[in-house]
């Protein structure tokens, strides 16, 4: 299987760095890191937003043969704004994620290429982009 | 007679520095947010359905001065201009203005009722859709507000957050100008009695 171009998965104001290649082990775990880069003056909810209607910043996999074992966000920051009475949770500049997955035993050995999608909903002092999701290309080196 | 033309200058160039300073006051300000009314162009309309199913039509509105603002639930900067539209729509909504509010949320009433009801929204709002943003240029960051004047025409736009005295003097000169050029014609009412939460 091929790996795909190395082009990061990007829209206006947010970018995804192509995630390297994963080798990982069968009957095992193992970390891939995803690193976001956020355009200056502007941020993201958190995953763990202040207010009930906000939308936090979430990575899914479907991640098949692997599993995820979870998903570890930054520690948010606490930022007020112009707009904002408390302050908001937020993510800001450059930042990683880190997924830890499984891979069973009985996974087939070999190059895969799993798929992540990155939700987030980003603001700047003066106002709101609508929520976006970016879709994320992994490859994973199965071992055995 | 040279020190009768060095006063007479000095008293020329005072008029004129007083009139400057005449035009650069709030009034005039306001008329150049405002687009002139030979550059104001029809706002799309469109009808999209209320809290109550019921359908809204904007040209219904004609006659009525309308603050046309796309928000959502999720956008902070909005969050901070609703209680301004709450006041607009109660100081003005007997002089002939409007909010209509357009909801850019995906998953329309069932975010935006419980907000529009905790905030006691008193003015209608919409939930909009691509199609209708497209019509207004795509919409593509919140809030984005249009005043319409009474002839269904854009006057002005404001993309994000700007302050409540912008939004007022700019209703309070669009009145204005309806009073005095079209005497208070006949208008087509909306027949939308406020309570986009009720």
């Amino acid at each position: 299987m091929q790996t795909p171009p190395l082009v990061a998965q990007s829209s206006s104001v947010l970018t995804v760095v192509p995630p390297p290649k994963l080798t990982a082990k069968k009957n095992s775990t193992a970390s891939a890191k995803l690193s976001v880069r956020l355009r200056n003056g502007f941020h993201v909810n958190s995953n763990t937003p202040s207010d009930e209607y906000l939308i936090p910043l979430r990575l899914t996999w479907t991640a098949a043969p692997l599993e995820v074992v979870d998903v570890t966000y930054p520690d948010p920051k606490l930022e007020k704004y112009e707009f904002s009475e408390k302050p908001l949770s937020v993510f800001t500049g450059d930042f990683d994620l880190m997924t830890k997955f499984r891979v069973p035993a009985t996974a087939p050995a070999g190059m895969q290429v799993i798929t992540g999608r990155l939700r987030y909903q980003a603001c700047n002092q003066k106002e709101c982009l609508p929520p976006k999701t970016l879709e994320v290309k992994l490859p994973v080196d199965i071992v055995n | 007679m040279i020190c009768c033309r060095w006063w007479a200058a000095g008293l020329s160039l005072v008029a004129v520095l007083s009139l400057n300073l005449i035009s650069c006051g709030s009034p005039k300000a306001v008329k150049a947010a405002v687009k002139a009314e030979k550059d104001r162009k029809p706002a799309p309309d469109f009808t999209l359905k209320d809290i109550h199913g019921r359908d809204v039509k904007l040209s219904d509105y004609k006659g009525k001065v309308v603050l046309l603002n796309f928000w959502a639930t999720w956008c902070g900067p909005c969050k901070i201009e609703i209680p301004w539209f709450i006041d607009f729509e109660q100081r003005y909504k007997d002089r002939g203005f409007a909010v209509l509010g357009v909801s850019m949320d995906e998953d329309g009433w069932d975010s935006v009722k419980p907000y529009l009801e905790a905030r006691k929204v008193n003015y209608r709002v919409v939930i909009g859709n691509d199609q209708v943003a497209d019509q207004y240029g795509g919409v593509s960051s919140l809030p984005t507000t249009f005043l319409l004047d009474q002839s269904g025409r854009i006057a002005s736009v404001h993309v994000g957050l700007v302050s409540k005295s912008v939004y007022q003097d700019e209703i309070e000169h669009l009145l204005q100008t309806k009073h005095s050029s079209s005497g208070g014609g006949a208008r087509r009412d909306a027949n939308a009695a406020p309570g986009g939460a009720k």
